[in-house]
Protein backbone atom coordinates (compact mmCIF):
# COMPACT_ATOMS: atom_id res chain seq x y z
CA UNK A 1 0.00 0.00 0.00
CA UNK A 2 1.28 3.18 -0.86
CA UNK A 3 -0.46 7.05 -0.37
CA UNK A 4 0.52 8.79 -3.19
CA UNK A 5 -0.39 12.61 -3.16
CA UNK A 6 -0.92 14.80 -6.32
CA UNK A 7 -1.46 18.87 -6.39
CA UNK A 8 -3.21 19.71 -9.35
CA UNK A 9 -2.46 22.65 -11.32
CA UNK A 10 -5.30 24.96 -9.53
CA UNK A 11 -3.31 23.89 -6.07
CA UNK A 12 -6.00 21.19 -4.92
CA UNK A 13 -4.52 18.29 -3.05
CA UNK A 14 -5.54 14.98 -3.44
CA UNK A 15 -4.34 12.12 -1.87
CA UNK A 16 -4.99 8.45 -3.16
CA UNK A 17 -3.99 4.65 -1.88
CA UNK A 18 -2.76 2.27 -4.42
CA UNK A 19 -1.41 -1.12 -4.37
CA UNK A 20 -0.28 -2.01 -7.98
CA UNK A 21 -0.35 -0.61 -11.44
CA UNK A 22 0.93 2.66 -12.68
CA UNK A 23 0.16 6.08 -10.69
CA UNK A 24 -1.02 6.96 -14.20
CA UNK A 25 -3.32 4.73 -13.34
CA UNK A 26 -4.54 4.84 -9.99
CA UNK A 27 -4.81 9.16 -10.99
CA UNK A 28 -7.03 8.37 -14.17
CA UNK A 29 -8.80 5.71 -11.82
CA UNK A 30 -9.64 8.69 -9.42
CA UNK A 31 -10.13 11.25 -12.04
CA UNK A 32 -7.45 13.47 -10.79
CA UNK A 33 -7.67 16.67 -13.37
CA UNK A 34 -4.16 17.06 -15.83
CA UNK A 35 -3.78 13.39 -15.75
CA UNK A 36 -5.46 11.83 -19.27
CA UNK A 37 -3.08 9.07 -19.82
CA UNK A 38 -4.50 8.93 -23.23
CA UNK A 39 -2.08 6.12 -24.36
CA UNK A 40 -2.99 3.54 -21.71
CA UNK A 41 0.58 3.84 -20.66
CA UNK A 42 2.73 2.84 -22.74
CA UNK A 43 5.06 6.11 -23.33
CA UNK A 44 3.63 7.89 -26.23
CA UNK A 45 1.54 10.68 -25.58
CA UNK A 46 3.10 12.55 -22.27
CA UNK A 47 -0.24 13.27 -21.04
CA UNK A 48 0.59 12.10 -17.75
CA UNK A 49 3.44 14.44 -16.99
CA UNK A 50 4.33 15.18 -13.22
CA UNK A 51 7.04 16.68 -11.42
CA UNK A 52 8.10 14.75 -8.29
CA UNK A 53 8.72 16.77 -4.97
CA UNK A 54 12.12 17.76 -4.68
CA UNK A 55 12.58 15.58 -1.48
CA UNK A 56 10.73 12.62 -3.25
CA UNK A 57 13.42 12.05 -5.87
CA UNK A 58 14.83 8.88 -4.42
CA UNK A 59 12.16 7.20 -4.46
CA UNK A 60 11.08 7.74 -7.99
CA UNK A 61 14.54 7.35 -9.47
CA UNK A 62 15.22 8.85 -12.81
CA UNK A 63 13.34 8.74 -15.92
CA UNK A 64 14.55 6.03 -18.67
CA UNK A 65 15.86 7.38 -21.96
CA UNK A 66 12.41 6.58 -23.95
CA UNK A 67 10.96 8.50 -21.38
CA UNK A 68 13.54 11.22 -21.23
CA UNK A 69 13.31 11.50 -25.25
CA UNK A 70 9.46 12.50 -24.31
CA UNK A 71 10.06 15.02 -21.79
CA UNK A 72 12.82 17.23 -23.50
CA UNK A 73 11.02 18.32 -26.12
CA UNK A 74 7.78 19.45 -23.34
CA UNK A 75 7.80 23.08 -22.71
CA UNK A 76 6.60 22.03 -19.39
CA UNK A 77 9.24 19.75 -17.98
CA UNK A 78 12.10 20.56 -15.96
CA UNK A 79 14.68 18.33 -13.99
CA UNK A 80 12.12 16.70 -11.54
CA UNK A 81 9.48 16.02 -14.23
CA UNK A 82 8.61 12.33 -15.13
CA UNK A 83 5.69 10.32 -16.78
CA UNK A 84 4.03 8.73 -14.02
CA UNK A 85 2.78 6.18 -16.61
CA UNK A 86 6.53 5.13 -15.72
CA UNK A 87 6.24 5.29 -11.92
CA UNK A 88 5.06 1.41 -10.50
CA UNK A 89 3.12 1.67 -7.29
CA UNK A 90 4.87 -0.03 -4.66
CA UNK A 91 5.67 0.44 -0.85
CA UNK A 92 8.55 2.39 -1.94
CA UNK A 93 6.44 5.27 -3.44
CA UNK A 94 4.23 5.75 0.35
CA UNK A 95 4.16 8.98 1.14
CA UNK A 96 5.23 10.59 -2.71
CA UNK A 97 4.23 14.27 -3.24
CA UNK A 98 3.63 14.73 -7.06
CA UNK A 99 2.72 17.78 -8.91
CA UNK A 100 0.49 17.32 -11.88
CA UNK A 101 2.90 19.57 -14.97
CA UNK A 102 0.54 22.23 -17.15
CA UNK A 103 -0.12 21.52 -20.69
CA UNK A 104 -0.92 23.35 -23.45
CA UNK B 1 6.17 -12.42 -47.17
CA UNK B 2 2.55 -12.42 -45.32
CA UNK B 3 -0.46 -11.09 -46.49
CA UNK B 4 -0.88 -8.60 -43.56
CA UNK B 5 2.34 -7.36 -43.47
CA UNK B 6 3.33 -3.58 -43.57
CA UNK B 7 7.06 -3.65 -44.87
CA UNK B 8 9.52 -0.50 -43.87
CA UNK B 9 10.24 1.22 -47.13
CA UNK B 10 12.25 3.82 -45.78
CA UNK B 11 14.62 1.76 -43.51
CA UNK B 12 17.37 2.13 -45.84
CA UNK B 13 16.92 5.97 -45.94
CA UNK B 14 16.28 6.12 -42.49
CA UNK B 15 19.67 5.11 -41.47
CA UNK B 16 22.00 6.29 -44.23
CA UNK B 17 20.86 9.47 -44.04
CA UNK B 18 17.94 10.33 -42.52
CA UNK B 19 15.89 11.53 -44.57
CA UNK B 20 14.08 11.01 -47.69
CA UNK B 21 12.72 13.20 -51.07
CA UNK B 22 9.74 13.18 -53.07
CA UNK B 23 8.48 15.41 -55.53
CA UNK B 24 4.73 16.14 -55.42
CA UNK B 25 2.87 18.39 -58.00
CA UNK B 26 6.14 20.50 -58.17
CA UNK B 27 6.22 21.09 -54.69
CA UNK B 28 8.79 18.95 -53.57
CA UNK B 29 9.00 17.50 -49.96
CA UNK B 30 12.24 16.65 -47.81
CA UNK B 31 10.64 13.89 -46.02
CA UNK B 32 12.53 13.55 -41.80
CA UNK B 33 12.53 10.04 -41.56
CA UNK B 34 14.17 9.33 -37.63
CA UNK B 35 11.98 9.22 -34.37
CA UNK B 36 13.98 11.77 -32.99
CA UNK B 37 14.60 14.31 -35.71
CA UNK B 38 10.96 14.01 -36.91
CA UNK B 39 9.96 15.12 -33.08
CA UNK B 40 12.70 17.87 -33.43
CA UNK B 41 10.78 19.19 -36.14
CA UNK B 42 7.07 18.58 -35.16
CA UNK B 43 7.96 20.45 -31.92
CA UNK B 44 9.72 23.16 -33.85
CA UNK B 45 6.48 25.33 -35.22
CA UNK B 46 8.27 28.26 -35.88
CA UNK B 47 10.70 27.25 -38.19
CA UNK B 48 8.14 24.19 -39.55
CA UNK B 49 4.66 25.68 -39.90
CA UNK B 50 1.48 24.71 -40.48
CA UNK B 51 -0.47 27.83 -41.23
CA UNK B 52 0.79 28.15 -44.41
CA UNK B 53 -1.20 28.44 -47.98
CA UNK B 54 -4.24 26.13 -46.95
CA UNK B 55 -3.86 22.52 -48.15
CA UNK B 56 -0.29 22.92 -48.43
CA UNK B 57 1.13 20.56 -45.32
CA UNK B 58 -1.01 17.98 -46.73
CA UNK B 59 0.77 15.15 -49.28
CA UNK B 60 -0.68 14.91 -51.89
CA UNK B 61 -1.09 18.98 -51.78
CA UNK B 62 -4.84 19.76 -51.73
CA UNK B 63 -3.77 23.66 -52.65
CA UNK B 64 -5.64 23.30 -55.78
CA UNK B 65 -8.62 21.52 -54.52
CA UNK B 66 -9.36 23.57 -51.13
CA UNK B 67 -9.19 27.09 -49.74
CA UNK B 68 -10.69 26.54 -46.73
CA UNK B 69 -8.24 26.39 -44.10
CA UNK B 70 -8.50 23.46 -41.45
CA UNK B 71 -9.13 24.30 -38.17
CA UNK B 72 -6.72 23.43 -35.28
CA UNK B 73 -5.15 21.62 -37.58
CA UNK B 74 -3.56 24.36 -39.77
CA UNK B 75 -3.32 27.08 -37.57
CA UNK B 76 -0.21 27.64 -35.63
CA UNK B 77 0.65 28.77 -31.95
CA UNK B 78 -0.58 31.16 -30.35
CA UNK B 79 -3.59 31.12 -31.86
CA UNK B 80 -3.68 27.73 -32.33
CA UNK B 81 -4.46 27.03 -28.40
CA UNK B 82 -7.21 28.44 -28.10
CA UNK B 83 -9.36 26.71 -31.16
CA UNK B 84 -7.61 23.91 -29.85
CA UNK B 85 -8.96 24.57 -26.15
CA UNK B 86 -12.36 25.17 -27.57
CA UNK B 87 -12.88 21.97 -29.46
CA UNK B 88 -10.66 19.56 -27.13
CA UNK B 89 -13.48 19.17 -24.89
CA UNK B 90 -15.95 17.41 -27.02
CA UNK B 91 -13.47 15.67 -28.88
CA UNK B 92 -12.71 13.84 -25.43
CA UNK B 93 -16.20 12.61 -25.26
CA UNK B 94 -15.45 8.84 -26.34
CA UNK B 95 -14.28 8.43 -23.13
CA UNK B 96 -17.47 8.63 -21.54
CA UNK B 97 -19.99 5.67 -20.32
CA UNK B 98 -22.78 6.46 -22.78
CA UNK B 99 -20.53 6.96 -25.57
CA UNK B 100 -19.15 3.97 -25.21
CA UNK B 101 -21.71 1.85 -24.65
CA UNK B 102 -23.41 3.40 -28.33
CA UNK B 103 -20.08 2.47 -29.81
CA UNK B 104 -19.70 -1.40 -28.47
CA UNK B 105 -23.68 -1.93 -29.49
CA UNK B 106 -22.65 -0.28 -33.27
CA UNK B 107 -19.21 -2.60 -33.32
CA UNK B 108 -21.39 -5.54 -31.87
CA UNK B 109 -24.30 -5.16 -34.66
CA UNK B 110 -21.71 -4.78 -37.52
CA UNK B 111 -19.89 -7.75 -36.36
CA UNK B 112 -22.49 -9.82 -36.15
CA UNK B 113 -24.17 -8.46 -39.23
CA UNK B 114 -20.42 -10.02 -40.87
CA UNK B 115 -20.45 -13.08 -39.63
CA UNK B 116 -23.91 -13.83 -41.17
CA UNK B 117 -22.79 -13.36 -44.26
CA UNK B 118 -20.83 -15.65 -46.32
CA UNK B 119 -17.28 -13.42 -47.77
CA UNK B 120 -17.15 -9.73 -46.87
CA UNK B 121 -15.43 -7.09 -48.40
CA UNK B 122 -14.03 -5.57 -45.50
CA UNK B 123 -13.37 -2.34 -46.79
CA UNK B 124 -16.49 -0.93 -48.55
CA UNK B 125 -18.69 -3.67 -46.32
CA UNK B 126 -17.43 -3.86 -42.85
CA UNK B 127 -14.51 -0.41 -41.98
CA UNK B 128 -16.13 2.04 -44.32
CA UNK B 129 -19.83 1.26 -42.38
CA UNK B 130 -18.49 1.04 -38.98
CA UNK B 131 -16.23 4.49 -39.55
CA UNK B 132 -19.03 6.13 -40.64
CA UNK B 133 -21.85 4.77 -38.24
CA UNK B 134 -19.00 5.87 -35.60
CA UNK B 135 -18.86 9.22 -36.91
CA UNK B 136 -22.85 10.42 -36.10
CA UNK B 137 -21.49 9.61 -32.30
CA UNK B 138 -18.59 12.17 -32.83
CA UNK B 139 -20.52 14.38 -34.42
CA UNK B 140 -23.47 13.76 -32.30
CA UNK B 141 -26.33 13.14 -35.12
CA UNK B 142 -28.81 10.54 -36.10
CA UNK B 143 -27.46 7.33 -37.04
CA UNK B 144 -28.95 7.51 -40.29
CA UNK B 145 -26.73 10.04 -41.88
CA UNK B 146 -24.48 7.29 -41.98
CA UNK B 147 -26.25 6.00 -44.90
CA UNK B 148 -25.17 9.65 -46.84
CA UNK B 149 -21.65 8.89 -46.22
CA UNK B 150 -21.36 5.55 -47.01
CA UNK B 151 -22.71 5.82 -50.51
CA UNK B 152 -19.85 8.05 -51.25
CA UNK B 153 -17.64 5.12 -51.33
CA UNK B 154 -14.37 4.96 -50.04
CA UNK B 155 -12.75 7.57 -52.08
CA UNK B 156 -14.30 11.20 -51.28
CA UNK B 157 -11.07 13.08 -52.45
CA UNK B 158 -9.33 10.30 -54.58
CA UNK B 159 -10.70 8.80 -57.90
CA UNK B 160 -8.70 5.61 -59.14
CA UNK B 161 -5.29 6.77 -60.60
CA UNK B 162 -5.84 10.61 -59.72
CA UNK B 163 -4.49 11.58 -56.60
CA UNK B 164 -6.66 14.25 -55.91
CA UNK B 165 -10.24 14.86 -57.27
CA UNK B 166 -11.58 18.54 -57.08
CA UNK B 167 -14.96 17.60 -57.95
CA UNK B 168 -15.21 14.32 -55.63
CA UNK B 169 -13.90 16.64 -53.09
CA UNK B 170 -16.41 19.27 -53.61
CA UNK B 171 -19.12 16.43 -52.50
CA UNK B 172 -18.06 16.65 -49.30
CA UNK B 173 -17.68 20.38 -49.06
CA UNK B 174 -21.43 21.27 -50.27
CA UNK B 175 -22.49 18.37 -47.93
CA UNK B 176 -20.64 20.42 -45.00
CA UNK B 177 -22.17 23.76 -46.06
CA UNK B 178 -25.85 22.57 -46.51
CA UNK B 179 -25.40 21.33 -43.19
CA UNK B 180 -24.05 24.31 -41.60
CA UNK B 181 -26.82 26.20 -42.93
CA UNK B 182 -29.38 23.61 -41.89
CA UNK B 183 -27.88 24.11 -38.38
CA UNK B 184 -27.88 27.91 -38.18
CA UNK B 185 -31.37 27.67 -39.07
CA UNK B 186 -32.09 25.03 -36.12
CA UNK B 187 -29.60 24.45 -34.15
CA UNK B 188 -29.04 21.24 -32.14
CA UNK B 189 -26.81 19.13 -29.94
CA UNK B 190 -24.54 18.22 -32.15
CA UNK B 191 -21.11 19.35 -33.55
CA UNK B 192 -21.97 22.12 -35.87
CA UNK B 193 -23.98 24.39 -33.82
CA UNK B 194 -22.12 23.67 -30.38
CA UNK B 195 -19.60 25.44 -32.95
CA UNK B 196 -21.60 27.97 -34.44
CA UNK B 197 -22.57 29.42 -30.95
CA UNK B 198 -18.93 28.92 -29.78
CA UNK B 199 -16.30 32.09 -29.27
CA UNK B 200 -12.70 31.69 -29.31
CA UNK B 201 -11.11 35.09 -28.17
CA UNK B 202 -14.21 36.68 -27.34
CA UNK B 203 -14.84 36.73 -31.07
CA UNK B 204 -17.67 33.97 -32.51
CA UNK B 205 -16.30 31.73 -35.24
CA UNK B 206 -17.19 32.44 -38.85
CA UNK B 207 -19.01 30.28 -40.69
CA UNK B 208 -15.42 29.58 -42.85
CA UNK B 209 -14.02 28.45 -39.54
CA UNK B 210 -17.01 25.78 -38.57
CA UNK B 211 -16.45 24.89 -41.98
CA UNK B 212 -12.74 24.42 -41.22
CA UNK B 213 -13.47 22.43 -38.17
CA UNK B 214 -15.62 19.90 -39.67
CA UNK B 215 -13.87 19.23 -42.94
CA UNK B 216 -10.96 18.34 -40.83
CA UNK B 217 -13.08 16.28 -39.19
CA UNK B 218 -14.49 14.20 -41.88
CA UNK B 219 -11.20 14.47 -43.51
CA UNK B 220 -9.15 13.19 -40.97
CA UNK B 221 -10.94 10.56 -39.41
CA UNK B 222 -11.70 8.48 -42.57
CA UNK B 223 -9.09 7.32 -44.56
CA UNK B 224 -6.98 6.61 -42.00
CA UNK B 225 -9.73 4.26 -39.42
CA UNK B 226 -10.62 2.45 -42.47
CA UNK B 227 -7.18 1.63 -43.31
CA UNK B 228 -6.91 0.95 -39.62
CA UNK B 229 -9.84 -1.55 -39.44
CA UNK B 230 -8.99 -2.87 -42.33
CA UNK B 231 -5.25 -3.77 -41.11
CA UNK B 232 -6.44 -5.09 -38.28
CA UNK B 233 -8.89 -7.40 -40.24
CA UNK B 234 -5.82 -8.87 -42.19
CA UNK B 235 -3.56 -8.83 -39.15
CA UNK B 236 -6.50 -11.58 -37.33
CA UNK B 237 -6.44 -13.35 -40.26
CA UNK B 238 -2.84 -14.33 -39.99
CA UNK B 239 -3.25 -14.53 -36.06
CA UNK B 240 -5.90 -15.61 -34.74
CA UNK B 241 -3.71 -16.95 -31.72
CA UNK B 242 -4.09 -13.15 -31.09
CA UNK B 243 -7.74 -12.87 -31.30
CA UNK B 244 -7.31 -16.05 -28.49
CA UNK B 245 -4.86 -14.04 -26.18
CA UNK B 246 -6.69 -11.40 -25.95
CA UNK B 247 -9.65 -13.19 -25.24
CA UNK B 248 -7.39 -15.01 -21.96
CA UNK B 249 -6.23 -11.93 -21.58
CA UNK B 250 -8.10 -8.61 -22.09
CA UNK B 251 -5.54 -6.08 -19.82
CA UNK B 252 -3.33 -6.22 -22.63
CA UNK B 253 -5.93 -4.55 -25.37
CA UNK B 254 -5.07 -1.05 -24.72
CA UNK B 255 -1.42 -2.20 -25.73
CA UNK B 256 -2.78 -4.11 -28.56
CA UNK B 257 -4.10 -0.99 -29.46
CA UNK B 258 -0.97 1.28 -29.56
CA UNK B 259 0.93 -1.27 -31.12
CA UNK B 260 -1.07 -1.75 -34.35
CA UNK B 261 -1.69 1.76 -34.75
CA UNK B 262 2.06 1.68 -34.35
CA UNK B 263 2.73 -0.74 -36.93
CA UNK B 264 -0.26 0.50 -39.17
CA UNK B 265 1.02 3.65 -39.08
CA UNK B 266 -2.65 4.64 -40.74
CA UNK B 267 -1.22 8.62 -41.87
CA UNK B 268 2.01 8.20 -43.90
CA UNK B 269 3.42 11.09 -42.97
CA UNK B 270 2.23 15.30 -42.73
CA UNK B 271 4.20 18.29 -43.95
CA UNK B 272 5.06 21.47 -42.74
CA UNK B 273 6.18 24.48 -44.83
CA UNK B 274 9.51 25.78 -43.94
CA UNK B 275 10.15 29.64 -43.11
CA UNK B 276 13.75 29.84 -43.06
CA UNK B 277 16.73 28.33 -44.53
CA UNK B 278 17.85 25.57 -42.20
CA UNK B 279 18.56 22.04 -42.05
CA UNK B 280 17.40 18.70 -41.28
CA UNK B 281 19.60 15.75 -41.10
CA UNK B 282 22.91 18.08 -41.83
CA UNK B 283 20.53 18.55 -45.06
CA UNK B 284 20.05 22.30 -46.31
CA UNK B 285 16.22 22.72 -46.60
CA UNK B 286 15.49 26.31 -47.92
CA UNK B 287 12.56 28.80 -47.08
CA UNK B 288 9.44 27.88 -48.62
CA UNK B 289 9.98 24.78 -49.71
CA UNK B 290 8.54 22.05 -47.40
CA UNK B 291 9.62 18.77 -45.05
CA UNK B 292 7.33 15.78 -43.82
CA UNK B 293 7.39 14.75 -41.00
CA UNK B 294 7.16 10.62 -42.16
CA UNK B 295 5.31 8.85 -38.60
CA UNK B 296 5.29 5.26 -40.42
CA UNK B 297 9.24 5.79 -40.94
CA UNK B 298 9.67 7.17 -37.35
CA UNK B 299 7.79 4.48 -35.89
CA UNK B 300 9.64 1.37 -37.10
CA UNK B 301 13.20 3.42 -36.01
CA UNK B 302 15.52 0.70 -34.68
CA UNK B 303 16.95 3.33 -32.45
CA UNK B 304 13.73 3.29 -30.49
CA UNK B 305 11.65 0.41 -31.04
CA UNK B 306 12.97 -3.18 -30.46
CA UNK B 307 11.98 -5.69 -33.86
CA UNK B 308 10.20 -2.71 -35.14
CA UNK B 309 8.99 -4.65 -37.93
CA UNK B 310 7.18 -7.07 -36.02
CA UNK B 311 3.75 -7.20 -34.54
CA UNK B 312 4.39 -7.00 -30.19
CA UNK B 313 1.10 -7.42 -29.19
CA UNK B 314 1.82 -6.16 -25.03
CA UNK B 315 4.41 -4.08 -26.18
CA UNK B 316 5.00 -2.06 -23.21
CA UNK B 317 7.24 1.02 -24.17
CA UNK B 318 6.00 1.98 -27.43
CA UNK B 319 6.42 5.89 -27.95
CA UNK B 320 5.01 5.83 -31.49
CA UNK B 321 3.85 8.85 -33.39
CA UNK B 322 1.07 7.63 -35.07
CA UNK B 323 -0.68 10.20 -33.62
CA UNK B 324 1.30 13.10 -33.98
CA UNK B 325 3.14 14.73 -32.35
CA UNK B 326 3.45 18.00 -30.07
CA UNK B 327 0.79 20.46 -30.57
CA UNK B 328 -0.84 19.28 -33.72
CA UNK B 329 -1.17 15.40 -31.98
CA UNK B 330 -4.34 13.96 -33.63
CA UNK B 331 -7.47 15.38 -32.49
CA UNK B 332 -10.04 12.56 -33.21
CA UNK B 333 -7.18 9.98 -31.42
CA UNK B 334 -9.70 9.16 -28.61
CA UNK B 335 -12.42 8.60 -31.12
CA UNK B 336 -9.91 6.11 -32.54
CA UNK B 337 -8.47 4.71 -30.20
CA UNK B 338 -12.07 4.06 -28.27
CA UNK B 339 -13.18 2.60 -31.68
CA UNK B 340 -10.00 0.34 -32.03
CA UNK B 341 -10.19 -0.66 -28.46
CA UNK B 342 -13.64 -1.63 -28.41
CA UNK B 343 -13.19 -3.54 -32.15
CA UNK B 344 -10.59 -5.86 -30.33
CA UNK B 345 -12.30 -6.39 -27.95
CA UNK B 346 -15.61 -7.04 -30.11
CA UNK B 347 -13.52 -9.51 -32.57
CA UNK B 348 -12.06 -11.40 -29.76
CA UNK B 349 -15.18 -12.20 -28.39
CA UNK B 350 -17.02 -13.20 -31.05
CA UNK B 351 -14.62 -14.57 -33.58
CA UNK B 352 -12.94 -17.80 -34.08
CA UNK B 353 -10.64 -17.24 -37.35
CA UNK B 354 -11.17 -14.89 -40.56
CA UNK B 355 -10.17 -16.49 -43.84
CA UNK B 356 -8.52 -13.70 -46.78
CA UNK B 357 -10.28 -14.67 -49.96
CA UNK B 358 -8.70 -11.90 -52.12
CA UNK B 359 -6.97 -8.89 -51.84
CA UNK B 360 -5.59 -5.82 -53.56
CA UNK B 361 -3.01 -4.00 -51.81
CA UNK B 362 -2.91 -0.34 -51.69
CA UNK B 363 0.73 1.21 -51.98
CA UNK B 364 1.40 5.12 -51.72
CA UNK B 365 4.25 5.90 -54.58
CA UNK B 366 6.20 8.12 -52.83
CA UNK B 367 9.16 9.56 -54.99
CA UNK B 368 11.90 6.95 -54.17
CA UNK B 369 9.59 5.17 -52.07
CA UNK B 370 6.85 3.30 -52.14
CA UNK B 371 4.85 2.19 -49.77
CA UNK B 372 1.67 -0.10 -48.56
CA UNK B 373 -1.02 1.65 -46.20
CA UNK B 374 -4.07 -1.16 -46.59
CA UNK B 375 -5.88 -2.42 -48.94
CA UNK B 376 -8.38 -1.23 -51.75
CA UNK B 377 -9.96 -3.90 -51.37
CA UNK B 378 -9.77 -7.26 -48.96
CA UNK B 379 -12.27 -10.01 -49.68
CA UNK B 380 -13.02 -12.50 -46.18
CA UNK B 381 -14.27 -15.44 -44.19
CA UNK B 382 -15.16 -15.13 -41.07
CA UNK B 383 -15.93 -17.52 -38.71
CA UNK B 384 -17.59 -16.91 -35.61
CA UNK B 385 -16.59 -18.74 -31.88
Amino acid sequence: MAKITFITTDDKTITLEGTSGSVMQLAVDNSVPGIDGDCGGVCSCATCHVHVAPEHIEKTGVASEIEEDMLDLNDYSNERSRLCCQLEISEALDGLVLQVAESD
Amino acid sequence: MKKSALPDPFEEARVNKGYGEMDDQNDPVTMVLGLKDLRKCAHNWKTFQSGATPGRIVIPSEVNIRDTRQIPFEVDPPEHKDFRALVEPWFKRPLEADYKATLTQQINDIVDEVLAKDSVEVVEEFSLRLQSRALTLLLNIPYEESETWISWGTHVFRSEGEALDGDKANILYDYIDERITQAIESPGADLYSMLLAATVNGKKLTREEVKGVMILTFAGGRDTVINAVTNSIAYFAEHPESLDRLQNEPDITGRAVEELIRYFSPLTQMGRVVTEDTQVCEHAVKEDTRISLCWASANRDAKVFENPNDIVLDRKINPHVAFGFSHHNCLGATHARQIMNILLTTLAKKIKSIDIVDYKENIEELGEFKRKVGYDNLTVKFKGR
